[in-house]
């Protein structure tokens, strides 16, 4: 970020400089001192720069995409039922930045869920409510109208389906980041967090052996301290102001559960060349915090969809 | 005068237009070069992209699963030195530097229990002399082994 502002900045110092000499030349002889002032500026300008340089550090803040939310839920034993899904009827009655944005992370995750399922109508018509909420935020010339068509066209592939998500996913996120509306692509990630967390609770109250899925949804406070971590850049932003305060109520259910690990093991195989990261962890969750969680994403999550 | 009107023209131009295209580009380099990298693995679909110089640093804070296969890849643009990445967990303790591996472009890994890991990548300071100090594009994408049933199902 640091970065980025730097650039502008030097450019700005030398178009301003040059500007400075283009008008000061037309009456050169009475503004040689400006000029040699203007320099002294620069001059200074420029060690301040170079201080900032090498301080300069970006830091990104990844949160799961509704893909690997969805893909961690089916390997964690999670069923389908649409009826945990937000309806598309809803669609026109978000009209506003936020509820657009949060519901376009929403409807991304539940075509990301239909689509791991192998369930093409719903496919078909999260893929239409997401292009409509991409429309509505003035998004949608981030994805080419070709890969609309290669969406459709392929929603009965679950791979290549997944695949064309990812694209759009990622074209979508860096078009907003390009266009100073990073906090709107902050929303979409935390639409699409909370959709899939809302997701795996449903299931996993209605589900007798849910060990894995309950251990995936305990994971998620590690993304959840991602996920504040990002949001808390734009703070100064009131929508997002909001959602932190919201936030913090599931934060504080998260802060309950039991966890100890031991120290990372770097294990490297001979054989193949995937590194095993060795290590145990122990969380200790009762039924009350469990029911907590639930409750507490359940009523974040209806008040995004509502 | 008209001249004047023109180089303001040109320097506007250059002081907006320049860095969105770069960015621009920056965003098909991955696209089009660094997520062929990612390959078998599913790309996770978030961009980290960016514009770095020679030294600079950047950091990526992502949670990592249990018993997901990951491959993590970093590509600098052509003109740039060699990137560094390692790989930190929570305490910042190295796991991983890819300098012990001549500056590999990836790593594949696989966790025993989710953890909130950070990728650092260092741009390295050029040997050759130069004025001028070299920038350009660098990507870090994450990638997952789409392998479906790995868990005991119930």
């Amino acid at each position: 970020m640091n970065v980025k502002l730097l650039n502008i900045k030097s450019i700005f110092g030398v178009a301003f400089f040059s500007l400075a000499l283009l008008l000061t030349g037309c009456d050169s002889e009475t503004n040689t001192e400006n000029v040699e002032d203007a320099i002294e500026d620069l001059i200074e300008e420029d060690d301040e720069l170079g201080n900032d340089f090498s301080k300069s550090k970006q830091v990104f803040y990844s949160l799961p995409s509704p893909i690997e939310t969805a893909m961690l839920m089916k390997r964690a034993g999670a069923k389908y039922n649409e009826d945990y899904l937000n309806s598309i009827d809803k669609l026109s009655d978000y009209s506003t930045t936020k509820s657009m944005s949060l519901n376009l992370g929403v409807y991304s995750a539940d075509l990301s869920f239909s689509s791991m399922f192998d369930q093409s109508q719903a496919s078909i018509k999260y893929l239409a409510a997401t292009k409509k909420m991409a429309e509505a935020l003035g998004i949608l010339n981030a994805v080419d109208k070709s890969t609309i068509k290669r969406m459709e066209s392929n929603v009965n592939n679950r791979d290549s389906l997944m695949e064309i998500i990812s694209e759009t996913f990622m074209n979508s996120n860096s078009f907003l980041k390009e266009n100073d509306r990073a906090e709107v692509a902050a929303m979409i990630l935390l639409g699409g967090w909370i959709e899939g967390l809302y997701v795996a609770t449903q299931i996993a109250k209605t589900t007798s052996s849910n060990k894995e899925l309950v251990e995936r949804i305990v994971d998620q406070r590690l993304s959840l301290n991602t996920l504040a971590s990002l949001l808390g850049e734009y703070k100064d932003d009131e929508n997002i102001a909001e959602l932190i305060t919201e936030l913090s109520s599931i934060q504080a259910v998260f802060d309950k559960i039991e966890v100890s690990s031991s120290k990372i093991e770097v294990v490297s195989s001979s054989d193949s060349k995937v590194t095993t990261l060795k290590t145990s962890t122990k969380t200790t969750i009762t039924d009350e915090i469990f029911e907590e969680l639930c409750d507490k994403v359940e009523t974040f999550r209806n008040n995004i969809v509502k | 005068m008209k001249n004047i009107y023109k180089y303001v023209i040109i320097l506007l131009v250059l002081t907006f237009v320049v860095p969105t295209e770069s960015q621009a580009q920056c965003k098909n380099f991955a696209k089009k070069v660094c997520k062929l990298k990612l390959l078998p693995f599913v790309h996770d679909g978030i961009y980290n992209a960016t514009i770095l110089s020679e030294g600079e640093t950047a950091e990526l804070f992502k949670t990592f699963y249990s018993g997901q296969e990951y491959r993590i890849s970093i590509c600098g643009a052509e003109e740039l030195p060699p990137v560094q990445f390692q790989v930190l967990d929570a305490d910042r303790n190295v796991l991983y530097d890819n300098m012990n591996e001549d500056y590999s472009p990836s790593w594949d890994f696989k966790l025993e229990a989710s953890q909130q890991l950070i990728i650092s990548i260092q741009v390295l300071t050029s040997d050759e002399l130069n004025d001028d100090i070299l920038s350009g594009c660098v990507s870090v994408l994450v990638g997952f082994m789409n392998v479906e049933d790995s868990f005991d199902q119930y």
